[in-house]
């Protein structure tokens, strides 16, 4: 049947999503019976930079690899470092960063919310939703000084500190966000259009979730308990009373419904966060960083970010990896969105919360001929390890 | 004719976004414009879907080697005249990304760029007051 098939190219600028990223549908009739997605129109080349920067500078750079997640790639930089540096936080600092990394993701999930909406054609949604998302910016810029790239992270604590003087304030936008988000997501989850739009399209069984290594809301809502707050507590998770909310179904709407009830399990951090702040100071003392190396994980809006940082001593890191999620999530739209319209495909593809600026990777290409592929990267990933082991071995 | 047409930029200017390689900050401060908090569609500005039908195109993010061909193609499928607004400080220069093997110069080098609007991302306010300096400079 090979004959009935057409491609419908999406992109790279196009509409649908404000990040340039190049979809082939492949289709029969409206049917989509595969899927081809074609990135690097973002990429900047951020592991490249980051050793030419000392790692005061770092974060900066970090911060800008994604404008939604700009709190969660440097706080696991930071956390990365610190593990290689063996710093202990003051314990004011890791409740500081609890809060603004509970925040973001507050407002990322509200605006996956009305983008999701945008994507069905629901345009009151997304108005709904990114209304108030405003107190939540507002309330970032009490806190951080700046609506987005918030620069709260440092090696050794954080920039800022809130004064009581501010937690009314911070009390009242909370109370709005947690009134407005709670009819948001009455109105969402008893709408029969939405019902009719999301229930049973793009399902990701449980099995086909774990063998793709999907994180974050996507895996939760397919079944699949992954939470790294939980699993690996960092900053003050562990002090700190909440719940991992776990859906079975796997379709779009367990994915906008882990997102809704996750936004009420955040702000429940934040005031708990709020409450137990400790006194003391909110950064420790760094003179350098030792030689070796160090991970950092944390849990992004999308899932888990984690940092790879390796010193020699000197003032800048000699290596610096990236795993963003969006790279474990964007594989699984292989396998959601087969069989299911074209109008569905638009809403299955958005559904993990594509971060496409996260995800770029890189080819060589020379004389138009590819002379790094994963496979051989891979390879000469393998033997420079080799090689450290046996340096290390001596 | 030609003053016929800038009249015509003058009001309600349809824009169409184009993000080269942008940290996605910008993209969303710009949609940000379009909700009920600052709504700019109260003065006409809408956001539209094809290069095609834009009086302006608003670019966000540095210019890499992947991006470049595909902006100056949506810049030449763009109607003449329009204007160029390129929002954040990735436009204006380079940036943090100097260092970066990938990316290839500002963009006063490769289209001509009418407002610039500086910050990292800037605020819809600026945003908002850099469109109208864009058409009142008309």
């Amino acid at each position: 049947m090979s004959n009935n098939r057409r491609i419908v190219p999406i992109g790279p600028f196009h509409p649908l999503q404000e990040e340039p990223e190049f979809f082939k549908l492949i289709v029969e009739g409206e049917k989509v019976v595969d899927i081809e997605i074609n990135i690097g129109y973002n990429h900047r080349g951020h592991e490249f930079i980051s050793p030419s920067l000392t790692y005061d500078q770092v974060p900066f750079l970090v911060e800008r690899i994604c404008g939604i997640c700009s709190n969660s790639h440097p706080l696991a930089f930071v956390l990365a470092v610190e593990d290689a540096a063996h710093i202990e936080v003051p314990e004011r600092a890791q409740y500081l960063r609890s809060v603004v990394h509970e925040l973001e993701r507050v407002h990322s999930h509200l605006l996956w919310l009305g983008l999701a909406g945008h994507f069905i054609g629901y345009n009151t949604v997304w108005m709904w939703a990114w209304r108030y998302r405003e107190p939540i910016l507002d309330l970032f810029e009490i806190i951080t000084g700046n609506r987005n790239h918030y620069a709260m992270n440092k090696i050794g604590g954080v920039r800022r500190d809130i004064n009581p003087g501010q937690f009314p304030e911070i009390e009242k936008v909370l109370n709005l966000a947690e009134q407005k988000i709670s009819m948001l997501t009455h109105a969402v989850l008893d709408d029969p259009v939405l019902h009719a739009r999301l229930e049973n399209v793009g399902i990701l069984p449980k099995e086909k979730a774990i063998s793709y290594g999907v994180l974050g809301p996507t895996a939760r809502a397919s079944g699949y308990a992954i939470d790294v707050r939980k699993d690996d507590p960092h900053c003050a998770y562990d002090k700190i009373d909440w719940n991992m909310i776990v859906l079975e179904e796997g379709d779009i709407f367990a994915k906008a419904k882990v997102r809704l009830l996750e936004c009420f399990e955040s702000i429940k951090i934040i005031r708990q966060c709020i409450k137990q702040l400790p006194e003391g100071p909110i950064q420790a003392r760094v003179d350098d960083i030792p030689p070796g190396e160090g991970c950092g994980r944390t849990e992004a809006p999308r899932g888990e970010v984690f940092h790879y940082v390796r010193s020699d001593g000197t003032n800048k890191p000699i290596r610096h990896k990236v795993r963003a999620p969006s790279f474990m999530n964007l594989p699984s739209n292989e396998y959601a969105v087969k069989g299911y319209s074209i109008a569905d495909a638009a809403l299955c593809l958005a559904a993990i919360d594509p971060c496409y600026c996260c995800t770029e990777r890189m080819a060589a290409f020379e004389d138009g001929k590819e002379i790094y592929n994963g496979k051989q990267l891979l390879e000469l990933s393998w033997q420079k390890t080799e090689i450290l082991k046996s340096k290390y071995r001596k | 004719m030609k003053d016929l047409r800038i009249q015509g930029l003058k009001k309600s200017p349809w824009v169409f976004h184009v993000a080269a390689a942008s940290c996605n900050n910008c993209d969303i401060e710009i949609l940000d414009l379009i909700t009920p908090r600052f709504d700019v569609e109260r003065f006409g500005i809408v956001l539209v879907g094809s290069p095609r039908h834009a009086d302006a195109l608003l670019v966000t993010g540095v210019l890499n080697r992947k991006s470049l061909p595909r902006v100056l193609r949506v810049y030449e499928q763009t109607p003449k005249p329009c204007l160029v607004i390129g929002i954040g400080s990735c436009t204006c220069d380079i940036h943090i990304f100097k260092n970066s093997y990938n990316v290839v110069g500002p963009y006063g080098k490769h289209l001509p760029v009418d407002v610039f609007i500086p910050g990292c991302p800037p605020k819809p306010e600026a945003m908002i007051l850099g469109i109208v300096k864009a058409l009142s400079k008309l």
